[in-house]
């Protein structure tokens, strides 16, 4: 039976949804989009930013405030990430994207076991004032949880988008990515500089991860759950958008909770996985992408 | 060149020798039960707590001298939750590791497969909280130590309840997965069966992360009650959203088959948010669920899953997984054998006691009666998991003979 109000409520909760997915994707629009490497680990590695943010709750951190202290550790295990993808692979040649696969894959794995060793397989959840309660909008009742995951994509990608176009080493980043031997001829390292993106990358997973946990429950295995999401979020905006991956992940978000209200749950992934298709018939290079 | 052959004739013989001389000393060797256990992947939670639970048990026989004077070896490997890796396992356990007896990994996914082997060699298999695999193999050595019974006891008991508080309409609920579906299709036709006008039919695939919408949808169709067949996920994801959405005054039943609730972390982390569900549950410690051997076990259990990290109270599985030994323990004794047809024979024709209560099977190898709990979460408290030690947070409605307590209804008012 159709309803309007429930319409309605779909396309509000949708995108809310949406900007989680586009939050928990944005790291990967950096690394994959921008920088191209296949960083198939970035689930697990949302994941156990989620640990991290369910670890530092025992010192009642909220969850949001535990992303932001993670940031800086999450940083430099993304330039260890990348110095190492870099020096084994990515310096040996042209197929460096099949064998990074396998490596990133070996570390989704790492990360994906040594969680369940040290934690066990439980579902972690955390505690914040902003958990369980709901805000009343036009007679629509939105989980607070969500807000904030809206809130905080937005931000996110304000502020990556400022960063990326208005600072000197965001400009030198979209230059990487765009010709990595003229950004040479210049005298620029541009290995220094896909190393310093993709601790960017990784740091802005830290933040993310905390969304996660804030959302739903995390268990060691649920990264396995977002490699489609993510990489389907990315590749719909277009590779390296900002803006392009926040509009992709509320027009996924939006599709999924319109089809699972109206038409039925079952059908929710594929109609999204349809949508990226039909994107990718009419423009191939994405949304926002050049 | 001859002295080389001698050898050569000596070392053949010797090997002949030994041959036939290994079955003899095997037969003096341990008594080998041989399984699979989710002990990684989405299964492992409750896989590592049944474990646990049968591990007690093979101590506790082997401090009494062990099953017809040999010592009890468990032989366990990881199946991972996986239901692929299962027929290896099984080939592997039968016909390298030469095991006496089989018990099935935890849950119905990793044992659906290895059932047409077992049946094909005739084995004895205790089967392990699985839900009706033997339906369409109809093994004649099966016997399941889950509570279920009947395929349809499950929802006729909560069905059953939501009548007698007066519910006319119900809402449909679950996962789109095997287990989840089964239940779903049996809760529809007993409700068809009743007379219950279904309002709502949803089934949601297992990546859903945000269930606010269901919620929404659930609360537009005004049910008088609500059957759930979710995986702990997604029990934990509808929840939250029914406790920031609201899913109305009309509801006077939530819950049903709601996997996760029962256990430890998710209960812990859910704290006043169970208050109100009515859920299925296979033992609980209140007091009409004290059968012989219940309190020792769970103090050994407990202390054991301390130091493992695994579900600390194991209520669900664990006595389960002792049960399992304690009625291969009863068959064996009173056989006299290891002989898998005179085992089953036992098993099919007796009451066996043990320490989740009496335990009787039916033909197709589930209890005869149902054992399933309904119980409803009341007056439980934020991060505590102390709690649930102790009666009266959890109350029996059925079945009858171990209820504790009446509904509390509508499900809004007994959320409170």
């Amino acid at each position: 039976m159709f309803s309007w109000e429930l319409l309605l409520d779909a396309i509000v909760l949708g995108t809310m949804v949406g900007c989680f997915y586009a939050a928990v994707s944005i790291g990967l629009s950096i690394s994959f989009g921008l920088l191209d490497v296949p960083n198939v680990a970035h689930p697990a590695l949302l994941v156990l930013a989620s640990y991290g943010a369910w670890l530092l709750g025992d010192f009642d951190i909220d969850p949001i405030l535990a992303g932001l202290l993670l940031m800086p550790v999450f940083f430099v295990l993304g330039i260890a990430l990348y110095r190492t993808y870099h020096e084994t692979f990515e310096k040996r040649g042209s197929d460096a994207g099949v064998r990074g696969l396998a490596f990133f894959f070996g570390i989704a794995f790492i990360i994906e076991v040594g969680i369940i060793m040290a934690f066990g397989v439980d579902q972690r959840t955390v505690q914040a004032f902003y958990i369980g309660k709901s805000i009343e909008i036009f007679d629509i009742r939105i989980p607070m949880r969500m807000v904030v995951a809206f809130a905080m994509a937005l931000l996110l990608s304000l502020a990556l988008t400022f960063y990326l176009s208005k600072t000197f080493l965001g400009r030198a980043i979209r230059a990487v990515a765009q010709d990595e031997g003229a950004l040479r001829l210049m005298g620029a390292d541009p290995v220094a500089i896909k190393q310093w993106a993709f601790g960017i990358a990784t740091a802005v997973v830290a933040l993310a991860g905390a969304l996660l946990i804030i959302v739903q429950p995390v268990e060691p295995t649920l990264d396995r759950a977002y490699i489609g999401r993510t990489f389907c979020v990315v590749v719909m905006a277009g590779l390296g958008s900002m803006s392009g991956t926040l509009l992709a992940g509320v027009i996924l978000g939006v599709a999924e909770t319109v089809v699972l209200t109206m038409f039925g749950a079952s059908w929710a992934p594929a109609i999204s996985f349809t949508l990226l298709l039909i994107v990718l018939g009419v423009r191939p290079q994405g949304l926002f992408g050049r | 060149m001859k002295s080389g052959r001698i050898h050569r004739r000596t070392a053949v013989a010797g090997a002949l020798a030994a041959g036939l001389a290994f079955p003899v000393l095997a037969q003096q060797g341990p008594i080998k039960i041989g399984m699979s256990m989710p002990l990684t992947g989405g299964l492992a939670a409750g896989g590592k707590s049944a474990l646990i639970g049968i591990e007690v048990w093979r101590d506790d026989i082997n401090a009494k001298g062990g099953l017809l004077g040999r010592k009890v070896e468990l032989i366990v490997y990881d199946d991972k939750s996986s239901a692929s890796e299962t027929p290896a396992i099984y080939s592997k356990l039968l016909d390298v590791d030469k095991v006496d007896l089989l018990f099935a990994p935890y849950a119905t996914v990793p044992t659906a497969p290895i059932m047409p082997m077992v049946k094909q060699r005739d084995l004895l298999l205790m089967g392990n909280f699985s839900f009706q695999v033997n339906r369409t193999v109809k093994h004649d050595k099966w016997f399941n130590n889950a509570p279920w019974g009947p395929a349809d006891s499950w929802a006729r008991g909560f069905i059953d309840l939501g009548m007698k508080a007066g519910a006319k309409t119900i809402a449909l609920i679950g996962a789109d997965q095997e287990f989840a579906q089964n239940l779903m299709k049996i809760a529809k036709d007993v409700a068809t069966e009743k007379g219950i006008k279904i309002v709502y039919e949803q089934s949601y695939p297992p990546s859903t992360v945000e269930f606010s919408a269901m919620v929404r949808a659930i609360r537009a169709a005004r049910a008088d009650m609500v059957f759930v067949c979710s995986y702990p996920p997604d029990s934990v994801g509808l929840l939250r959203a029914i406790n920031e959405i609201g899913i109305g005054d009309s509801v006077k039943l939530f819950g049903g088959g709601m996997v996760g609730l029962q256990f430890s972390s998710v209960m812990e982390s859910m704290g006043s948010l169970l208050n109100g569900v009515v859920n299925y549950n296979s033992y609980l410690p209140e007091k009409s669920m004290q059968f012989s051997g219940t309190t020792d076990f769970f103090a050994k259990y407990q202390k054991r899953a301390g130091e493992a990290k695994v579900d600390p109270l194991g209520y669900y599985l664990a006595p389960f997984g002792y049960a399992m030994g304690q009625m291969v323990e009863q068959a064996v004794n009173a056989t006299k054998s290891l002989d898998h047809k005179k085992l089953a024979d036992f098993l099919r024709s007796n009451e066996m006691m043990t320490i989740v209560g009496p335990i009787v099977f039916g033909p197709d190898g589930e209890r005869k009666e149902s054992a399933t709990l309904m119980a409803q979460f009341r007056g439980v408290t934020d991060k505590n998991i102390e709690q649930f030690r102790n009666p009266g947070k959890q109350i029996i409605l059925f079945p009858e003979k171990w209820k504790t307590g009446e509904l509390v209804q509508p499900f809004e008012k007994a959320r409170k």
